[in-house]
């Protein structure tokens, strides 16, 4: 049933946060992985709590009851039982304590850390300032700012970078995030229990609008994620309404296909992908990497200045006309 | 011992000889150690209000969600600046000026081993600090974060002149650091009081001579890696350029192989004031002194051995990162040892009443507890990579390093304010500063370890309502106003007490320590008879500091028979008396020599032409500094 909701509901979800908080949140773990962690912070939280708690009533009554023995003076010289003491409280019981957390967390970072031989689906994320692009490669499909993914299939994500290091975080989906670094990949392994959409963000600064460089995942039943797949391999068909064909003109006239691939009709000039790539557009939730809505209001005013909703944005103000603008957003908003 | 200074039969003649120009050539000559320290101190502490207003600044801009108080750019540039001041140009250098005025006196010394040194760097740390605000308020300061990650920091990237801000003035100010821990370090190990052996030096000396050992093992790395940042900016080498086989990598191992034992290098000279203040107060000496300064070594070793544990997300295999967990894990032993010692001196004290020094370091005890336990869990990989670069980690070394280090540094303030100034603070106010910024911290900072369970990750300028941070933020906002009310109470007290608080005589508090055995201030000569040191906290030893077994020409140094200043050297470990060491007196050349420096590093920026041209006029400088006075030894 994600089907119907797939283009409405993240769009409500991202921007009117509709019962959802917490969709970014380690504390609400949907996969196995960052369940463990979550399980090993309750451990460190309830243990450490206890620990540090009585430590500081032990201060506080220390204060107090020396406090009330102000007047006679005592000897200023220490004891022997003094150190008997503070090794014991300072020495014997972080050791044990220490040996077994420290037990639990090399654990669980084997536990988070297995995953199967061979994925089902396997996708590779691109870090950009301040924007995802996402491939499928053994499907041959392209998309950006938004991961699809089959629930309760192992998901195998290479991320890099094609600029500045970023760092890759969906906290209820995988054990943690792992850094994006230009020239290198590294793996990670995401697992979504259930259907639904989570928020993932950047997690290491990487400029002006570091702030505005999120990611949604959209987990659905391994049937749908095929349809989602199935509906992006080909070429997007032929505008058929002469608007949107008057936009396809107005997209590779104005200058937006030096960045911008869309399959079938354009390949970015520049080399290394500078902006996302447009083919399924009308069908994403959101632009400028969940920035703002992707509704015709929006779309229009994004094309026009980017950098009024993200100041900073790579992509340069595109001045034209209010007919030739009709036509491009009608033209996108079709692209799915 | 005495109580006035004018008492003493040498008075006038030690005073003459140790006595600095006044005006400003006074201001850019004098070297007493005193003038020195505090002046590092309260340039620090202007610096440290600045960053606190950064603070005010970022918080109101985070208050709700999707402001526009300030733009993406100065709100980069603010935290930036924020992390960079409280590091580089708070911390460090006022527990350095701390040390400058107080290791002489606690070691019974007159001045420092290199007295012109020490201003130079004063000299260096200042240029160095204008220059960075001074980019600040063109809109030019650094964008990148205090860590400056290559290559966003690269000239790929960041082609303008913030990253050259910081690369620079950076490296400048380590230069500050590394010289005034060389000083530190031979004024502990050659010129404290004949009797007083390693084993009965204070604690806070100890820290202090760690700190330092620290400084110079560490910094250098720093200064190393941001050479390598500035040449690939200026010069076009590729340390830090993938594309032509560098490695940003690189950075990041050099920047935390200085960096974490940095943590180290601020926090060690607090948890020496708390060591010291807590014995006072209490009335008692320091529960196991040999456990407590063997923690202190093994926290300065250990702190060599854990960097990586800024680097879990980078992609190292799990098994290497598993050590560095380990690593991390293990200095939990050595802080709680100093933790029980001070709840042990606490318990079998006698506390007459809780003075605002001691309140603070109380707090601070608390506060450090619940820093380092949150310390022991992001030492655990897996949660680590949950929680690195989110508002949990703010949280946790706000913990440490506001309730681990500015506490103790608000309570050395409040302790030695007396000996500094002959005044005592306002203890009512002082009252109202610390449950004002207590509480205000605790706002502030406690939600923070939710909002970063919550998702926020750091460093971004805004967010988006709907998840789940925007009460969090609110409160902490709100925290942060009570921390900033705080702190203008206490320079509200400061700027009363300094002329019009109660007189403090040498030793309102009955220190143990050598400070107190003189006058407050002192004269600038310190002390006009050298202390002989019997005990680990010679003024409570029933033999006081005495002078039955001293060298014939001990006596000589309270009477002087030139205008020579001279103090006593010892020997490193057992502290017998060995010679006299004959000091340099004011000079303008220290303060040219860091303005011919400052010629070569904000030349840079420009043309590294300008770099010969500073090392020449550094040249000359040295010359003059160096130069034979003529007669004399």
């Amino acid at each position: 049933m994600i089907r119907p909701t797939l283009r409405c509901l993240p769009v409500a979800v991202v921007f009117l946060s509709i019962g959802c908080g917490g969709w970014q949140s380690a504390l609400d773990p949907r996969s196995p992985g960052a369940a463990t962690i979550e399980s090993l912070w309750w451990i460190a939280f309830t243990s450490t709590g206890i620990l540090s708690s009585l430590t500081i009533l032990g201060l506080l009554y220390a204060v107090h009851r020396a406090h009330r023995r102000a007047a006679p003076e005592t000897s200023r010289h220490t004891a022997s039982r003094e150190q008997t003491f503070i090794l014991i409280a300072g020495v014997g019981i972080p050791t044990l304590f220490l040996i077994g957390f420290l037990t639990l967390s090399v654990r669980a970072g084997t536990a988070v850390s297995e995953h199967p031989e061979e994925a089902t689906v396997m996708l590779e994320v691109v870090g950009h300032q301040f924007w995802w692009e996402v491939h499928y490669p053994n499907h041959g499909v392209v998309t950006a700012n938004e991961i699809h993914i089959p629930v309760g299939e192992p998901v195998e994500v290479h991320i890099t970078s094609a600029d500045v290091i970023h760092s890759f975080w969906i906290p209820q989906l995988a054990p943690g995030k792992l850094d994006m670094n230009p020239g290198r990949f590294n793996t990670l392994w995401l697992f979504a229990e259930e259907a639904g959409l989570y928020r993932g963000q950047c997690t290491e600064f990487c400029g002006v609008q570091h702030a505005h460089m999120a990611l949604l995942v959209v987990a659905s039943p391994p049937e749908e994620f095929e349809e989602w797949l199935d509906a992006r391999r080909g070429t997007p068909p032929e505008p058929t309404d002469p608007e949107a064909a008057r936009g396809r003109e107005v997209f590779l006239e104005a200058g937006c296909s030096a960045c911008h691939a869309i399959r079938g009709v354009s390949r970015p000039r520049f080399a290394g992908n500078p902006g996302p790539d447009l083919t399924d557009l009308g069908s994403r939730s959101s632009l400028g990497a969940l920035t703002i809505p992707n509704d015709r209001e929006h779309l229009a005013q994004w094309i026009l200045e980017p950098d009024r909703f993200k100041p900073g944005v790579r992509m340069p103000p595109t001045p034209l006309d209010d007919a030739d603008l009709a036509a491009l957003v009608r033209y996108l908003e079709g692209l799915r | 011992m005495n109580q006035r200074a004018e008492a003493h039969p040498s008075h006038e003649r030690l005073s003459r000889v140790w006595d600095s120009p006044k005006g400003i050539w006074g201001f850019m000559t004098a070297v007493n150690h005193r003038t020195v320290g505090l002046r590092f101190m309260i340039t620090a502490f202007i610096f440290f209000i600045l960053a606190g207003l950064e603070a005010v600044v970022m918080r109101v801009q985070l208050a709700l969600p999707q402001l526009g108080v300030v733009s993406p750019d100065f709100y980069n540039q603010t935290f930036t600046m924020h992390g960079s001041t409280m590091m580089f140009l708070f911390v460090v250098p006022f527990v350095e000026g701390l040390a400058i005025y107080l290791v002489p006196l606690m070691v019974g010394a007159r001045e420092m081993a290199f007295p012109r040194l020490n201003l130079f760097g004063y000299w260096v740390f200042l240029i160095a600090g204008v220059t960075l605000y001074v980019a600040y308020l063109l809109g030019m300061a650094p964008d990148s974060g205090w860590y400056n990650y290559p290559p966003l920091t690269g000239p790929g990237f960041r082609p303008g002149a913030g990253i050259d801000f910081w690369v620079t003035m950076i490296t400048f100010l380590e230069v500050s650091a590394l010289v005034a821990a060389v000083e530190i370090i031979v004024t502990i190990l050659k010129m404290r009081a004949p009797g007083m052996s390693l084993n009965r030096m204070p604690v806070f000396v100890w820290t202090m001579l760690i700190t330092a050992l620290m400084i110079v093992i560490a910094m250098p790395a720093l200064v190393l890696t941001s050479l390598m940042l500035a040449l690939d900016r200026f010069t076009g080498t590729h340390f830090f350029n993938i594309a032509a086989g560098g490695d940003p990598f690189l950075w990041q191992h050099l920047f935390w192989f200085f960096g974490h034992p940095d943590v180290y290098i601020m926090l060690l000279p607090a948890v020496g004031v708390v060591s010291m203040i807590i014995p006072v107060f209490a009335q008692r000496a320091l529960a196991a002194y040999t456990l407590v300064v063997a923690s202190i070594v093994i926290i300065g070793t250990l702190s060599f051995g854990v960097w990586v544990h800024h680097m879990y997300t980078v992609g190292i295999a799990l098994v290497g990162l598993n050590f560095f967990a380990a690593a991390s894990m293990l200095i939990t032993i050595p802080s709680a040892i100093q933790i029980f010692s001070w709840i042990s001196t606490i318990w079998n004290g006698s506390l007459e009443r809780l003075t605002t020094a001691m309140l603070f370091a109380i707090g601070f005890i608390a506060l450090f507890i619940l820093g380092g336990i949150t310390g022991i869990m992001i030492a655990a990989v897996p949660f680590n990579w949950q929680v690195h670069d989110t508002y949990f980690i703010v949280a946790h070394f706000h913990y440490v390093l506001v309730g681990g280090v500015v506490l103790p540094i608000f309570a050395s303030v409040y302790f030695w304010f007396p000996k500094f100034t002959g005044r005592m603070l306002n203890e009512r106010l002082g009252r109202w500063h610390f449950w004002l910024f207590v509480i205000g911290f605790n706002a502030t900072f406690f939600l923070m370890h939710l909002t970063g369970l919550e998702g926020m990750p750091r460093r971004v300028y805004t967010y988006l309502p709907g998840l789940g941070w925007d009460w969090l933020n609110l409160l902490s906002t709100l925290g942060t106003f009570l921390m900033a009310f705080s702190v203008v109470l206490f320079l509200v007290n400061v700027a009363v007490s300094w002329r019009g608080g109660t007189e403090a005589g040498p030793d309102p508090w009955r220190g143990g320590s050598l400070e107190w055995a003189t006058t407050s201030p002192p004269p600038n000569y310190n002390f006009a008879d050298v202390p002989v040191v019997r005990g680990r906290d010679p003024l409570w030893e029933s033999a006081g500091i005495g002078m039955d077994t001293r060298p014939p020409w001990l006596e000589e140094l309270s009477d002087p028979s030139d205008e020579l200043r001279e103090s006593i050297t010892t020997s490193v470990v057992s502290a017998d008396a060995e010679g006299r060491a004959v000091l340099p007196g004011p000079s303008p050349w220290p303060m040219w020599l860091a303005l011919a420096l400052s010629v070569a590093f904000i030349g840079a920026m420009w043309t590294t032409a300008l770099v010969p041209v500073g090392l020449a006029l550094a040249f000359l400088a040295l010359l003059a500094w160096h130069w034979p006075a003529g007669e004399g030894p």
